[in-house]
């Protein structure tokens, strides 16, 4: 019978006080899970909304301006507040030092520092919603952003403030990772979720600063008039627009490399095989993150950027697909002939298998000069990135959540609802995008309020799609919330992983581990180790 | 669980030993420190598009610059941090009471620093001579001349704030040492502080002849 540890990380220290100023990386982990599923819900909520104005085409529901408000609100929400910080900040800090064999990060105070500053970000960005929230889109591209009477310096400060929390993240991971692992974990002997983190922070540490300074001349040119970006004044709107991108379309591989350093490790503990070609994915990821610098490019296609320059940036922006495309082979690869186990994590990373590469497929498509004149700004592209960032990087933190769950807090979901429940996520999910691919190449442009009658079936079809997954959702916190209390003690190793927080308690010491652990073999030696499930084991002897 | 009764004072429990925990926070500055280049980055690359845009405006505008005083600057900036840097070599052979003299006098060189600038910015924003749409100034030939001022001023302003940051962070530094903190086995905050300041002073390094010898 599995037990569970009296002191672990959740009881000891006790009282408000403990928690409000901890410095143990699990417990702001934990702190963080909570603040970026509060703002999972905040910006689900308005999908939600702009998913039943656009029911139908004319106004029944919100006006124009609330529209260009909530589409706002969806997109910065969801990017700055929530999947930027979620899978590094919440998962990684709870599993990282633990993976390392480390009693913490390297800095403990600058990583409850940069919980307070996410949390001081993100009172700025509620502000901005109660303050006659911004309309510009997530993009604030100028001239308009200069212009417009919404709160967008509030909400541009929110994201500036929560830069500084995203960099002091990174920081922290980069030294931890090089300074902190445990006697006997070389480089190529690291998990690939340690491999995927590294690759991640080396780009916020690198591109966030970038976002910064382009964010606050933005505020400076609202507050002070400076023209930098303002044609009117002898400034350059489309030099925002570079400055934009230069952060922004590395960060949407801050958001996607995370997801496949989940998948990486839960694909080999699923299927109790080792991972196939482990040294290509840790390389891809690190690839990854170099060529991300260089394809920013592609989302000015038609600002007036010259056609040498489109042509590279195409180019490049097909290259970039390679090694995405090197580790989805690798994945279905480890999955043959190995023993698969069809539990929660593994149906929600087959979903992210699948959607990922049709997230993946279209960027190429996105990516070709000629394709993109036509595709350029319709739902089209809508689809395509919430294919890649919500079936690529969300799946793969439910994934995780559900495959750290146990860990986390020593308690088993019921496993048989939460099955039932990814069904209903990856059909939801289908359901509201796939049609959103469909009318975007029949020239259904994005942020529009009201459309042609003739895209009405496929809008019916995607706000069905959408209320279904929002309602999947709302099952997951239930039976999530429920197992915290209710659920059956997990045991330490319930899924059979060979990583180092699978050999401490669940949940863990507040010290992670009783000794310093010593780590003699690879992180996926299924073919030399054999370990049983503690789920399994339990089911035996039932 | 058995507490190792050699480990001092200055060494965090989550690290095993100082090494580790010097090289951590070493790293973790130089890492910090490249955030810092990339930030400047963003305004360097703006200043190199609008000097292209307008060679002309850029030429005029850069002579209303005080040259002089730019020099000045540059010679106590660059004092400054031969200062710090003898201070950390006084605190590596156990010298605290010439790093508190080091420290105090790079924390003067600062505010010399800070004194210049506040009577540059006065004598421009007396003149006019103010970025964007508060620009009132006539004597500058060419187009756009308060782009030039847009990026002079965001520029060493950023720049500013920096050296504002690193007086207080030298400041705090300073306390520490007065306190006794620091000794020739434990000084990485005093390094770590030399280099921070070490690259404010090198943007300047560049700021300078970027801005007052255009040509």
């Amino acid at each position: 019978m599995n037990i569970i540890p009296e002191k672990n990380y959740l009881t000891y220290p006790k009282g408000l006080k403990s928690w409000l100023f901890t410095l143990d990386h699990k417990r702001i982990g934990l702190m963080y899970l909570f603040a970026i599923m509060f703002f999972f819900l905040v910006g689900g909520i308005f999908a939600l909304m702009i998913r039943l104005e656009l029911f139908h085409p004319g106004q029944d529901f919100v006006s124009a301006d609330t529209y260009n408000q909530l589409f706002t609100l969806h997109g910065a929400i969801m990017i700055f507040l929530f999947i930027i910080p979620s899978i590094p900040a919440s998962l990684g800090n709870l599993i990282l030092p633990l993976m390392l064999g480390a009693k913490d990060v390297a800095f403990p105070r600058l990583n409850l520092a940069s919980w307070y500053i996410y949390v001081f970000g993100a009172m700025f960005a509620v502000y901005s919603m109660i303050a006659g929230a911004a309309d510009t889109g997530w993009t604030f591209y100028t001239p308009y952003s200069i212009e417009t009477n919404t709160a967008v310096i509030s909400l541009t400060t929110g994201a500036f403030i929560l830069g500084f929390s995203s960099i002091f993240t990174g920081l922290n991971f980069l030294v931890t990772i090089h300074k902190l692992r445990a006697p006997g974990m070389t480089w190529f002997k690291m998990p690939l979720f340690v491999w995927g983190l590294y690759a991640t922070s080396i780009i916020q540490v690198v591109a966030t600063p970038v976002l910064g300074i382009t964010l606050l001349l933005l505020i400076l040119e609202r507050v002070a008039g400076i023209g930098i970006f303002n044609p009117a004044l002898g400034g350059d709107p489309v030099l925002f627009q570079h400055f934009f991108w230069f952060y922004s379309h590395p960060a949407v591989y801050i958001m996607i490399l995370p997801g496949m350093a989940i998948i990486s490790e839960l694909i080999s503990v699923h299927s109790h095989k080792k991972i196939f070609g482990y040294k290509v994915i840790a390389y891809s990821s690190l690839a990854i993150a170099f060529i991300s610098f260089l394809v920013w490019g592609h989302h000015m296609f038609v600002s007036g950027q010259s056609e040498l320059a489109g042509m590279i940036f195409s180019f490049l922006t097909f290259f970039v697909g390679v090694p995405s495309g090197i580790k989805v082979f690798n994945w279905v690869a480890t999955l043959y002939k190995g023993a698969v186990r069809f539990t929660t994590p593994m149906l929600y990373t087959f979903a992210f298998l699948i959607l990922f590469t049709i997230g993946g497929l279209t960027g190429i498509f996105l990516g070709a000069l000629s394709v993109d004149i036509h595709l350029h700004d319709t739902y089209f592209v809508v689809a395509h990135f919430h294919y890649t960032m919500m079936g690529g990087t969300v799946i793969a933190f439910f994934a995780g959540l559900h495959h750290w769950w146990p860990k986390i807090w020593g308690r088993m979901y019921n496993e048989r609802i939460a099955k039932i429940t990814a069904v209903l996520v990856f059909i939801g999910f289908n359901l509201t995008f796939i049609p959103q691919f469909i009318m975007g190449s029949h020239g259904m442009p994005r942020r529009y309020f009201d459309y042609l009658p003739q895209y009405q079936g496929m809008h019916e079809l995607s706000t069905y799609g959408a209320y279904l997954l929002g309602t999947a959702f709302v099952i997951m916190a239930i039976y999530l919330i429920h197992s915290i209390f209710k659920g059956k003690p997990a045991g330490n190793n319930p899924w059979g992983g060979l990583t180092l927080e699978w050999q401490t308690t669940s949940p863990p010491d507040p010290h992670n581990f009783h000794e310093v652990p010593v780590w003699t073999h690879g992180p996926y030696d299924f073919d030399t180790i054999k370990v049983e499930p503690d789920l399994e084991k339990e089911l035996e002897t039932a | 669980m058995d507490v190792a009764t050699d480990r001092p004072a200055y060494l965090a429990e989550h690290f095993t030993d100082a090494e580790q925990q010097q090289e951590s926070a070493k790293l973790g500055m130089w890492v910090f420190l490249l955030t810092e280049i990339l930030l400047f980055g963003g305004l360097f690359c703006a200043y190199a598009i609008y000097r292209a845009w307008y060679p002309e405006m850029f030429h005029n505008a850069h002579k209303h610059l005080d040259v002089v005083l730019g020099s000045i600057n540059t010679v106590v900036l660059i004092l400054s941090s031969v200062t710090v840097a003898l201070a950390i070599h006084a605190i590596q052979h156990n010298k605290r009471k010439q790093t508190i003299l080091f420290l105090t006098i790079t924390l003067l060189f600062a505010a010399t620093f800070l004194v210049i600038k506040y009577f540059e910015y006065s004598h421009k924003i007396h003149l006019g001579m103010l970025p964007g749409k508060f620009y009132t100034y006539t004597g500058i030939e060419g187009t756009n001349p308060h782009i030039f001022f847009t990026v002079y001023f965001t520029m060493t302003g950023l720049h500013g704030l920096h050296v504002l940051a690193g007086m207080i962070v030298i400041g705090w530094i300073l306390i520490r040492t007065i306190k006794g903190h620091f000794h020739s086995e434990y000084y990485t905050p005093v390094e770590n502080a030399g280099l921070y300041w070490h690259l404010v002073d090198l943007i300047w390094i560049y700021l300078f002849p970027l801005l007052y010898l255009v040509g």
